[in-house]
């Protein structure tokens, strides 16, 4: 958009438009056709599987939580094993203040957890995002771990290992409940909050600010040199993704209506990295691509062949970091530029 | 899938060890036994991540590898202790250099998110093998008797085997460190971890000397296995489930350094046994809060050089 306020002039800038490396970069974040695609065929799913609202809604909760990993790592390029301290952090959130009977109303709930999580998210970002590579993987992994000894050791409140079950959660809008057996309603719920952060995110990535955060990951020391500040830029960016995280981790405590010490657990951090890697990061879509792929495998063939399983996942891990460089929307990329119409799109 | 519980959860007091004297000596002796295994896993870990840049979370895998090799050697074969453990260095090297020649290599320009995702992948395979091969159940180390039973220190008694085992890691650390000062292959490591460019442009084969710090580190890794696998056990989760202090161990000591990791690994390992004894509520908070603050404190890690 810099480009139509060139001063040389209208007819210059007109011009300039003309070029298809100008229209392509204006054309970039509108909205296409296939982006309806996922939306589609989450409300499909909602009719032809009934039976498994249950683990669309776990599908949902996850594509969130590795959309706002995908924020901070794909984004920012901010390397990170400790995501799950915000998912844990939101949960926590939302099951403290439900199960002491403070606030069981969900949707304000949410906005809670979501601030819970952002300051946890701005203040250790404040520090560590002074580091990078190892030592700010260690520093994120070591923070998640002290809020789980945290939450394990505040056994009065946080129930410890056993966590809080049972957890009262008000119907939506006072209307639509939540039912232990039909998942219905945390199905639509979990959808509608998804949708709502998506498009928060997918604006956000294409503003101003989400092209300075793309500038830091491909070339610190030049986004220095234009005079980007960069540590602000990197902490708000965390906090963002802190905050998603805090929303998906509520959400999560809401729809299962518990909350233990999982939630801030390495296996999930590492887990929704895995799958945001698989699905290709830095690319939005990878999150329900990896998502959908992962739970569906993990769902259907690890509870018959748990060995077969991790042996397969761990196949297709290597293969593809091997080969595929960016996930399968890189294979997908890779294939549409070689043999589509010459172009990517994702 | 990930372990069902998590390394923060079990700690590493898990074995079989029973501490007889809580005298100061023996709380010492004990933390220095056990920062001992840890720092012969994870030194192997320390050289290739200075000396390639590579983020292999994997490396635990090769440790559980040799580790298996060595106590199966043992148990099903009657293999005496000591060729136990050089088989086990043996088998874990090999390994190591296959791997590296076929796979690793391919992913030294790679980012450092395709590293991450390779290593993690890795482990799931060996985890995976293991369980198909050797079966899920976790393997006991049997000690030859001249390693059982308590030792005379003249100011107090303690177990064999600690004594044996902060004997052996003095040793290593001394010969890795000769070896990295005063071989020739050693100067042509320290020439390519300062500049890799200038080293091949003299006509050191890195590529060569990748291989043979990989294996090294593999079988290095392997004799941590073995050796660790009274206070670690071994089980088919291991590499997952000791990753982060491995991967502590290294971040606090400094990638490359050996001196460094030796520090810090004795350091965690004096500290976690002096907690968890006077604090077992929340013992291992303060290793997690110890490491953030020596991060914060020398992010290049206690012994690590500056980037420039």
């Amino acid at each position: 958009m810099s480009v139509a306020l060139a001063p040389a002039g209208a007819a210059a800038a007109a011009a300039r438009l003309a070029h298809p490396a100008a229209r392509t970069l204006i054309r970039r974040h509108h909205l296409r056709w296939w982006e309806a695609l996922p939306w589609a065929a989450a409300i499909g799913f909602y009719f032809a599987f009934p039976a498994y609202l249950a683990f669309g809604t776990e599908l949902l909760i996850t594509v969130l939580f590795a959309l706002s990993l995908d924020l901070a790592l794909g984004y920012a390029g901010i390397i990170t094993l400790g995501h799950a301290a915000f998912f844990g952090a939101g949960a926590y959130a939302v099951g403290l203040l439900a199960f002491h009977g403070i606030w069981t109303e969900p949707i304000t709930s949410l906005a809670l957890a979501a601030l819970v999580a952002a300051a946890i998210g701005f203040a250790s970002g404040l520090v560590l995002l002074r580091t990078r590579g190892l030592t700010l993987l260690m520093l994120t992994i070591c923070t998640m771990a002290l809020l789980q000894e945290a939450a394990n050791m505040a056994h009065d409140y946080t129930g410890g290992f056993d966590g809080l079950p049972n957890l009262p959660i008000a119907p939506v809008f006072g209307v639509f409940a939540f039912n232990p057996l039909y998942d219905n309603t945390q199905y639509l719920y979990a959808l509608a909050v998804l949708l709502v952060s998506f498009l928060f995110v997918r604006t956000l990535v294409y503003s101003p600010f989400g092209q300075s955060l793309t500038g830091i990951r491909e070339n610190l020391l030049r986004m220095h040199a234009v005079g980007a500040p960069v540590r602000w830029r990197l902490t708000v960016c965390y906090t963002i993704s802190a905050a998603l995280a805090g929303v998906a981790g509520g959400l999560w405590a809401q729809t299962n209506a518990y909350v233990n010490l999982s939630a801030l657990d390495l296996d999930r951090a590492a887990t929704v990295l895995i799958i945001l890697i698989l699905g290709g990061y830095g690319r939005l879509y990878g999150a329900f691509v990896g998502a959908v792929v992962y739970l569906a495998l993990e769902h259907f063939l690890a509870r018959v062949y748990p060995t077969a399983w991790q042996l397969g996942l761990g196949l297709l891990l290597v293969l593809i970091a091997l080969f595929a460089h960016n996930g399968i929307l890189g294979i997908g990329a890779m294939l549409w530029r070689r043999y589509g119409r010459g172009r990517a799109e994702a | 899938m990930f372990a069902t519980h998590s390394p923060f959860a079990v700690g590493w007091g898990a074995g079989s060890l029973v501490i007889e004297n809580i005298d100061f000596a023996g709380i010492l002796l004990g933390g220095l036994s056990a920062g001992t295994v840890l720092f012969i896993v994870s030194v192997g870990l320390s050289i290739t991540m200075g000396l390639m840049g590579f983020v292999n979370l994997a490396h635990g895998a090769f440790a559980m590898f040799g580790g298996y090799v060595i106590v199966l050697a043992m148990n099903r074969a009657h293999v005496g202790f000591a060729a136990a453990l050089a088989l086990g260095f043996l088998a874990a090297a090999a390994l190591g250099a296959v791997l590296e020649r076929l796979l690793y290599r391919r992913l030294y320009r790679a980012g450092e998110l395709d590293q991450v995702l390779f290593t993690i992948g890795l482990i799931f395979i060996f985890i995976a093998a293991t369980v198909i091969v050797v079966g899920p159940e976790s393997q006991l180390l049997t000690l030859p008797q001249s390693l059982r039973g308590q030792l005379d220190l003249g100011f107090t008694h303690y177990r064999t085997y600690s004594v044996f085992l902060i004997v052996v890691g003095f040793l290593i650390v001394a010969g890795i460190w000769l070896a990295i000062e005063r071989t020739r292959i050693g100067a042509q490591i320290r020439a390519t971890v300062d500049n890799r460019r200038m080293a091949e442009s003299l006509g050191i084969n890195v590529d060569r000397l990748f291989t043979i710090t990989f294996a090294f580190g593999s079988g290095m890794a392997a004799i941590g296995g073995g050796l660790g696998a009274e206070f670690l056990g071994l089980d088919p989760q291991y590499a997952l489930k000791y990753l982060v202090y491995f991967l502590i161990v290294v971040s606090v000591g400094g990638l490359g350094s050996v001196v460094g990791v030796y520090c810090a690994a004795l350091l965690l390992g004096v500290l976690d046994f002096v907690l968890k004894l006077y604090v077992p509520k929340g013992g291992t908070m303060f290793i997690y809060v110890l490491t953030i603050l020596l991060l914060l404190w020398r992010p290049q890690g206690l012994f690590g050089r500056k980037e420039t």
